[in-house]
């Protein structure tokens, strides 16, 4: 059995420093269990959150090497293990402890969502028909496991702090999941141009690259939101289709 | 009594999985504040992981699919020792459940003329499992999560309660800390709900999260309330097997349900030769008809590989035991044979299995399109739990109500695959329901300040303890790996009286380290103060199984005694119910089973 280097940031909101360990490198391992290995052994106390170590629930979202992970998909046969492995919390979110971070904004942001608004159903029965060409692309969507990795690497948030102005890639494949659901009857445009600031995006696709669900998020979500805004608000022939029925309605 | 901050609700549900939201959902339909408490973040909890599907009589694939066929599957499944009012219930209210998820939100696979799509799964006569992909878990507490936040649930997320505050007799509210800060809260509420999922973390292979510790089975244990059927432990048959860091980790029943077959090293599909009795004449006895069911060709008969899990985890143990077995000590699981059958294979499987190729791809270096995977049991699912009423989930303490995983009844000795989304849908709706109809008709009660400082001097004293400076201390990682180490040995698969004895021996030392584990650093978000924490729960749960396996000296469903490996026609008539005696010791009794009402009777005849 090898032993390898990991380099964890230790600290909390008031500031922190890099500590190294030592991990037992076996066959199989992922960064989480190089952590947890280290929380039973040397740090009882280092801070991580976790819960189901297969992918599914995306709780255990960190830096390794620089680069946004799930710790429990992230293997240790794909790092070079001969340099020290540093583990740092999210960058675009304020730290709570060690590897946790205060995430919460992300479900203040959904919040102000407007929910799901179905039409009334096609059967006397009470429910609807879809078919399944018609929802494949919503369900590329509803993949997504909220481990928030998007929204960590995205530079409108982690390096310009717009999280006031900019809701982020998952919360914008959110809304793009609701807009394109074939039930839903809810106008979202007005909300996404204006509040929830799609056009702060500027596609440089780093939210793609690491989502570990490998949802197409700038191209299949994020571009044709931008197009409906576009089409809404900019479409200088749709304005004046706009004026002359309103005109008319008068 | 320091004073710590209180918060009031009419109902308090503890959970923040399936049957915990939709519990919340009713509850606050009915127009009572409700305040959810989550372990972890919200979104986050084990549902999470629920792969195959929803288990509800739609008929959508098959037309012949109604609640009775539903509800004799499920009797048969939990070899008759079933709650059969619960088991009703569920089989007639699951199909409201799974629509009303349509109606907020959810979008389930599809049939060509564009309804909700049904798989075949192991121990359901027709395809009912209303599914996505193999993340049908996901969709479910995603549909909920987001319908329960538009409807003002207060969600109090990384909040861990550690004890049930009581007045007389009845449960008045909860005592619990956030993990961000240690500190600690009062929760008072006029009803509770406990949705806090199952007892996985007791054992070293287990497809479980790690907050499945028992901590609603431990609360509503110390509450006074009582536990039954804590004997039934589910193992799914296929849980990865290598690499070791991954080992225990789920593989969907789906993929059997897909065609995907069991063989041993010597390439033999091995299920044929075990088919119990009671399943032949709705078992296939040859491999071409077993294909055809999983292709949807009403005519023909379920391959062995669907049999019920507690069967089929036994021939899988069978096949290892007696030196048939993989490489790495599982069987082989084979979905890529169906390229003989299908033209577009690989993309059929990526399609249908999405997570499972993942998975065996990113951590296992298998392409499961190409080759065969290596499976073996994992601990799963406890089909025992906190004993409710049928109707209204209310446990045997007033005020206290359970659903979901630490529930018991439903599922009797085994569960089948998808009744436990449709387990926690239907009996989570009720016991939201009821728990705010039972905070409507009563008043809050008073906190008892004594309970509390006694609850909070009990979870602080792990800081008083120096690991580093006494011997006499140990940290909590040991306590609880050597625990896990046990009950996997000693507690597991195939049981044996010996084994289960040395067991309560194990456990008493385990509880006495409990008692002198300490923990390093202060209370923010610390991990080992939450595991010395969860301790508690782990080891009551722990004895609990133990001395309700021990009781039940015959085989059935889930539990397999190798020293009575028959069923007892007495036994089979009772359960085993758990409570806690008024010196502290665990009490266990058997009572006999609700009588079976005649129309029921002839509904399970009519489908054998």
């Amino acid at each position: 059995m090898s032993t390898a280097t990991f380099r964890i940031w230790r600290g909390d909101a008031q500031g922190g420093e890099f500590r190294d360990y030592p991990v037992e490198v076996s066959e199989g391992m992922v960064v989480l269990d190089a952590v947890n290995q280290l929380q039973a052994k040397h740090a009882h106390d280092l801070a991580c959150r976790w819960n189901c170590k297969a992918g599914k629930c995306g709780s255990c979202s960190a830096e390794v090497n620089g680069m946004p992970k799930l710790m429990c998909m992230t293997r240790l046969s794909a790092i070079p293990l001969d340099r020290p492995v540093i583990i740092e919390p999210m960058k675009a979110f304020p730290v709570v402890r060690d590897l946790a971070t205060d995430v919460s904004w992300n479900y203040r942001v959904k919040k102000k969502i407007k929910p799901f608004k179905p039409r009334a159903p096609d059967a006397p029965d009470g429910t609807w028909r879809m078919a399944q060409a018609d929802v494949d692309r919503v369900q590329e969507f509803r993949k997504c496991i909220e481990c928030f990795l998007c929204q960590d690497v995205c530079h409108v948030l982690r390096d310009h702090h717009r999280h006031d102005d900019f809701i982020g890639p998952r919360f914008l494949v959110y809304t793009a999941a609701l807009e394109m659901h074939p039930l839903d009857t809810e106008d979202r445009l007005p909300e996404l141009k204006q509040a929830h600031g799609v056009g702060l995006c500027n596609i440089t696709k780093c939210c793609t690259t690491v989502c570990p669900e490998n949802i197409t998020i700038t191209d299949n979500a994020i571009i044709p939101l931008k197009e409906r805004v576009v089409d809404e608000f900019y479409d200088p022939l749709g304005w004046l289709a706009k004026q002359a029925r309103n005109a008319l309605k008068r | 009594m320091p004073d710590y901050e209180t918060i009031e609700h009419d109902v308090l549900v503890i959970g923040s999985g399936g049957a915990g939201l939709r519990a919340a959902i009713e509850a606050s339909a009915a127009g009572v504040s409700v305040g959810m408490v989550c372990k972890c973040l919200l979104g986050k909890a084990h549902t999470v992981m629920a792969e195959g599907g929803i288990a509800a009589a739609l008929a959508n694939v098959d037309d012949r699919d109604n609640w009775q066929v539903h509800f004799a599957d499920t009797m048969r499944g939990g070899q008759y020792v079933n709650n059969w009012r619960m088991a009703e219930l569920h089989a007639k209210e699951a199909p409201e459940r799974v629509r009303e998820l349509e109606a907020w939100g959810a979008v389930f696979d599809r049939t060509p003329d564009g309804r909700i799509l049904q798989r075949n799964f192991g121990g359901h006569k027709y395809p009912r499992l209303a599914h996505v992909g193999d993340r049908t878990g996901l969709e479910l507490i995603r549909t909920l999560q987001d319908r329960g936040v538009h409807q003002g649930i207060d969600v109090h997320m990384e909040v861990c309660v550690i004890e049930l505050l009581k007045e007389g007799g009845r449960v008045v509210g909860a005592l619990g800390f956030d993990r961000e800060r240690g500190k600690f809260r009062i929760f008072r509420a006029k009803a509770v709900v406990l949705a806090t999922g199952g007892v996985g973390k007791a054992y070293k292979i287990t497809s479980n999260s790690w907050d499945c510790t028992g901590d609603g089975h431990s609360l509503a244990y110390h509450a006074g309330a009582a536990l039954i059927d804590m004997e039934y432990l589910q193992f799914h048959p296929t849980g990865m097997v290598w690499p070791p860091s991954v080992c225990g980790m789920l593989v969907t029943e789906g993929v059997r349900g897909e065609g995907g077959i069991l063989t041993n090293k010597d390439g033999k599909r091995f299920m044929f030769g075990f088919i119990p009795d009671n399943y032949k004449a709705q078992t296939a006895d040859n491999e071409e008809e077993g294909w055809r069911y999983t292709q949807g060709d009403k005519e023909a008969r379920r391959p062995p590989e669907l049999l019920t899990r507690d069967h089929v985890a036994r021939c899988i143990v069978r096949e290892i035991k007696e030196g048939r077995g993989s490489p790495h000590g599982g069987v082989f699981l084979d979905i890529s044979w169906i390229q003989q059958r299908l033209a577009h294979a690989e993309e059929h499987i990526k399609r249908k299995l999405p997570s499972m190729y993942h998975q065996f791809k990113q951590l296992g270096d298998v392409d499961i399109t190409r080759e065969p995977m290596e499976v073996g049991p994992t601990t799963h699912y406890i089909m025992g739990g906190v004993k409710v009423d049928a109707d209204t989930q209310m446990s045997s303490v007033p005020g206290l109500f359970a659903a979901g995983e630490c529930a018991a009844g439903i599922n009797g000795a085994n569960r089948l695959g998808g009744n436990s989304l449709s387990d926690l849908l239907v009996f989570g709706q009720r016991a939201g329901e009821f728990a705010a109809k039972f905070a409507k008709e009563n008043l809050a009660g008073s906190i008892n300040s004594a309970q509390v400082e006694e609850a909070t001097r009990r979870a602080l004293e792990p800081f008083g303890r120096n690991v580093t400076a006494s011997a006499d201390f140990e940290g909590p990682y040991q306590v609880q790996f050597d625990l896990q180490e046990m009950m996997q040995n000693l507690v597991g698969i195939v049981r044996r009286e010996d084994e289960m004895l040395r067991a309560l021996d194990g456990l008493a030392r385990l509880n006495a380290r409990a008692r002198r584990v300490g923990v390093t650093g202060h209370r923010d978000f610390n991990p080992g103060w939450h595991t010395a924490l969860d301790l508690r729960s782990l080891l009551t749960v722990s004895e609990a199984i133990t001395r309700a396996a021990l009781e039940r000296k015959e085989s059935r469903g889930a539990q397999f005694r190798d020293d009575f490996p028959n069923k007892d026609a007495t036994l089979g008539q009772q359960s085993v119910i758990i409570h806690k005696g008024a010196d502290g010791s665990m009490q266990v009794n058997r009572e006999p089973l609700p009588d079976l009402p005649a129309h029921l009777k002839q509904v399970i005849e009519e489908m054998k």
